[in-house]
């Protein structure tokens, strides 16, 4: 019956466009151009991993397709509607759990589901249930936030952001304040869940490595002004391990293109 | 156990001190009564009434005056810290009026108001919503814009967003700026009730002034320990189950 559910309810992902946005941050005395013409398109069902080092922009472009920044100049569609603000056919997992202190896990995996029509109190339960199973955190359904490890609340906001089933899950480096050994079991656990429940994923990261074991498309960004550079295919046979030699090959190419893109300094 | 032993022994030994002070008779026991004249005094005050009476009278103002002052304040320091414009109008005001010891409404107080209820809950509430605002306001601007954000992604805006996501994430600071306006609400009607005599009702504050009056020393301190002890009870019994539940969910408060 658990299944019927979310079987039924289960979205098609979207297909998302992003259509020269160009952005600016301006504070009275500078002006720092942050973003320049952007384009890309994403395939419903596709798995992009955005790369660039510290200040390309990789981070802000991720919230203007959330809908959480209005570009100064270009226009997002998500399945061909405008982006013009949060949606929770967008979810997002962000760099800190962001998780909420006052609510049980339950209640925060919950939090999103409240806000989707047309489900009732036990229908809530099940689904939250069933995301807190999927990501192995079942037995801590009454755990308060702070009882967790920083991997086992990162797997919360990650049941979290994919109960409502959204049709896109944005991840803004959500690894990267992990310890390399849980973060190669969330690795593991977002190709498992990616491959079981197709979403539109954009992830954002500087981990060449991880960008490769998880996505289908690698995008390189530059910066000041930030853009796009450079897009790598990979097709890897899945799952993927990210200790594999293979990877580490086309890892290795790719890191060497990223670095020619950091300012030439210090030599 | 052994905590409760360590408390009391240290109580005790307070009491033992103040005993020996008084039997050394360096003080004049007009001045220093022994712990028993006072524990005498406290016991006929409780037995004709007098005592409770008051205790009833203080308590009603001072509830009165705080709930009203939260009320107030509360909104007030969610307002001033989500707009520039109230920032710089009622969180300026708040900021000057809250350096401003409440003692000093009494005199305003008494000319508009006259000696009446209305003046000492005046003084109370003056007391105390300056202070719940600039901790509200302080409060809420502590929280990690992350939360705000997260919950627009799930779906939460406007009127959703503030109660279910701004206000809870604020109540830690909301709880302790609630405490703080507390301990100004109580000093402001005990001030207010040793300055203002007000024929509806003879609080605490009027039994300590008429102590002073009558020269009754052990009057005076007999009353100052119930205000001690009421103060201690009110921690216990409003803000205790508060700080447990934050604490709790929280992860705060174990060092």
């Amino acid at each position: 019956m658990m299944s019927d559910i979310l079987d039924f309810e289960a979205a098609l992902p979207a297909k998302l466009s992003v259509e020269s946005v160009s952005m600016w941050f301006r504070s009275p005395r500078t002006s720092v151009h942050a973003l320049h013409d952007i384009t890309l398109r994403v395939a419903g069902g596709e798995f992009v991993c955005l790369v660039g080092p510290s200040g390309c922009g990789k981070t802000t472009l991720l919230d203007i397709i959330a809908g959480l920044t209005r570009p100064d100049s270009g226009r997002v569609l998500a399945d061909d509607q405008v982006v013009d603000g949060p949606g929770r056919h967008r979810m997002v997992m962000f760099q800190e759990p962001a998780l909420f202190p006052w609510l049980d896990v339950l209640g925060n995996v919950a939090f999103g589901l409240k806000r989707k029509p047309g489900l009732s109190r036990k229908e809530r339960h099940q689904i939250a249930d069933y995301h807190l199973d999927l990501v192995g955190l079942g037995r801590f359904k009454r755990a308060y936030v702070h009882e967790l490890s920083g991997g086992m609340k990162q797997r919360v906001a990650l049941a979290r952001a994919l109960a409502p089933d959204p049709r896109v899950l944005l991840m803004d480096e959500p690894f990267s304040a992990l310890d390399a050994l849980t973060r190669e079991q969330l690795y593991d656990d977002i190709q498992r869940i990616w491959q079981s429940r197709r979403k539109t994923i954009v992830l954002v990261t500087h981990n060449v490595r991880e960008a490769i074991c998880l996505s289908d498309r690698v995008v390189l960004m530059s910066p000041s002004p930030g853009r796009i550079r450079e897009e790598y295919k990979i097709s890897l046979p899945r799952p993927r391990d990210i200790n594999s030699p293979e990877l580490a090959t086309i890892a290795q190419k790719i890191t060497a293109t990223l670095k020619g893109y950091l300012p030439e300094t210090l030599e | 156990m052994r905590r409760v032993l360590i408390v009391t022994g240290f109580f005790l030994m307070l009491l033992a001190g103040w005993q020996v002070a008084t039997m050394s008779g360096r003080w004049s026991p007009v001045l220093l009564p022994p712990p028993s004249d006072v524990a005498q005094y406290l016991w006929g005050a409780l037995r004709d009434g007098s005592l409770l009476e008051s205790a009833e009278v203080t308590i009603k103002r001072l509830l009165v005056g705080y709930a009203i002052g939260v009320a107030i304040g509360l909104p007030l320091g969610l307002m001033t810290s989500t707009s520039p414009i109230f920032q710089g109008t009622i969180g300026t005001l708040a900021l000057g009026l809250q350096t401003l010891p409440s003692v000093c409404w009494i005199p305003l107080a008494l000319l508009w108001f006259g000696q009446t209820e209305e003046a000492v809950l005046f003084v109370v509430i003056m007391g105390t919503v300056w202070s719940v605002v600039i901790a509200t306001d302080s409060g809420a601007r502590s929280i990690p814009p992350i939360y705000s954000r997260a919950a627009r992604t799930m779906g939460a805006e406007g009127l959703d967003k503030w109660t279910n996501v701004i206000l809870p994430a604020s109540l830690p600071s909301v709880v302790s700026g609630m405490k703080q306006g507390w301990a100004f609400a109580w000093r402001s009607l005990m001030a207010a009730e040793i300055y203002v005599t007000v024929l509806t009702g003879f609080g605490l504050g009027h039994l300590l002034h008429y102590g002073r009056e009558l020269n009754a020393m052990d009057q005076v301190i007999g009353v100052m320990l119930v205000i001690v002890v009421i103060g201690l009870l009110a921690d216990k019994i409003l803000f205790s189950p508060w700080e447990r539940f934050l604490h709790r969910r929280w992860g705060t408060g174990q060092l």
